[in-house]
């Protein structure tokens, strides 16, 4: 009965070990902003605090990724990635120094 | 686009004194490439480009290249240096020698050494002094010191300057740094302190040619086409007869009159962009192969002493 009540709970942990591991790995891949046509999509994103954003840019123009004092990109050709990790929550303001009317919002709780 | 007399025939616009048949030409034109020449705040045109060529122009005659994005190798022209290379031949065989040349920025698309390298060995075969204001893909590496090592001497700030020439006040002003979320090109308080000061004590009687990358009007502020503060340095040129403000950002030809100032935007030597709106964005236009040069080009600008007028003639790389 013991045993039979740890084996349950045995798989019940590996279970939500495996599940946990799959919806962090899952995570990762979704914590993506692209660049398309002038814009940052999505706009606004909810993040949790030590999440890591990677925008990307497919547009045929450079753009950057900047938030005053928070982080700055370098200029990102066609394909190139910027990461930024969110080590505070918050919300964070961004922008494209090149072309200002692109903006976009990452909340972090 | 008002009263140019190179045609008097058809019905007169009651509106705007306009013969209908005037309108429609110059709406043609507009795509094609046109010679005006501006008399009292007032543009006339005076011909298609190959007539305008053929009248000898006298005074003062200075090109305007921009947009050259030397480095671009996107679908919209995969050979952005070749484009370049044409324009400078248009302009090494032009029958009467240009005083100097203007380049309204983006002269690279990435700001890398080997881009300006590349584009400084091809516009210097034009044998022609250059002026330049930097555009922001010139601004792009990290200490800005590309651009300003090259043109950056005997500038102030982020690269703005005055000069004259043959009675012609020549200011290039930068409006491609500090630029804010949300916003528009910006010139920033410093530049426009300077700019209060250098046209200061000026004879109202100068015409004063004013150049920058980003449109120092407001074209299309939804894709950021126009300077935030643009309306300030234009209150510290209102008085003066004869204002010329030429931009480029936009690639593609654009104009505007607005009592005693023309506004005009220069094609790219490189790739042309969408009119503001035909597209989800202002991203690079692919055209058909054969269409592309006659969306490239330059702009000459001719100034003659006591007219006031400054003729523009924008002339397509092709047809």
């Amino acid at each position: 009965m013991i045993s039979a009540t740890l084996r349950r709970c045995g798989i019940r942990l590996a279970v939500a070990a495996a599940l946990s591991l799959y919806l962090g790995g899952a995570r990762a891949d979704q914590l993506k902003v692209t660049i398309d046509n002038f814009t940052f999509a999505p706009a606004e994103f909810k993040v949790k605090v030590g999440d890591t954003v990677t925008w990307t840019n497919h547009d045929d123009i450079p753009h950057t990724v900047v938030s005053a004092g928070k982080f700055r990109s370098k200029a990102l050709d066609t394909d190139d990635t910027f990461s930024f990790t969110f080590t505070a929550a918050g919300e964070y303001r961004y922008f494209c120094s090149l072309h200002p009317h692109m903006t976009g919002t990452i909340k972090v709780e | 686009m008002s009263a140019h007399d190179h045609d008097n025939s058809g019905p007169i616009d009651p509106e705007t004194g306009l013969t209908r048949r005037r309108v429609l030409e110059c709406m043609t034109w507009a795509g094609t490439g046109i010679l005006w020449t501006v008399s009292g705040g007032v543009p006339r045109s005076l011909g298609l480009v190959g007539s305008a060529l053929a009248a000898e122009p006298t005074g003062m005659t200075f090109l305007q290249i921009s947009d050259s994005h030397i480095g671009f190798d996107k679908p919209a022209n995969p050979n952005a240096l070749g484009t370049l290379e044409e324009a400078i031949a248009r302009i090494k065989a032009m029958p009467a020698k240009p005083s100097f040349m203007i380049h309204t920025g983006d002269i690279s698309h990435l700001s890398k050494a080997s881009e300006f390298d590349d584009a400084e060995r091809i516009i210097s075969q034009a044998r022609l002094d250059v002026h330049y204001v930097p555009g922001e893909h010139d601004f792009l590496d990290e200490e800005i010191k590309f651009y300003r090592d090259r043109y950056g001497k005997g500038t102030q700030g982020a690269g703005y300057y005055s000069f004259d020439a043959n009675g012609v006040h020549f200011i290039g002003l930068v409006n491609v740094v500090d630029l804010k979320a949300g916003g528009l090109g910006n010139l920033g308080a410093e530049q426009l302190a300077w700019l209060e000061q250098d046209l200061k004590g000026r004879s109202k009687s100068t015409p004063i040619v004013v150049f920058a990358h980003i449109p120092l009007w407001t074209i299309y502020p939804e894709w950021g086409w126009g300077t935030e503060d643009s309306g300030r340095a234009l209150e510290f040129l209102k008085g003066f007869g004869s204002v010329t403000v030429l931009n480029g950002h936009i690639h593609q030809v654009m104009q505007k009159v607005e009592g005693n100032v023309t506004f005009h935007t220069a094609r790219s030597t490189a790739f042309p962009q969408p009119a503001p709106g035909t597209a989800p964005s202002p991203s690079p236009m692919k055209v058909a192969d054969d269409r592309l040069r006659s969306m490239l080009g330059i702009a000459s600008v001719n100034f003659k002493r006591g007219d006031q007028r400054l003729a523009i003639i924008d002339t397509p790389l092709q047809g």
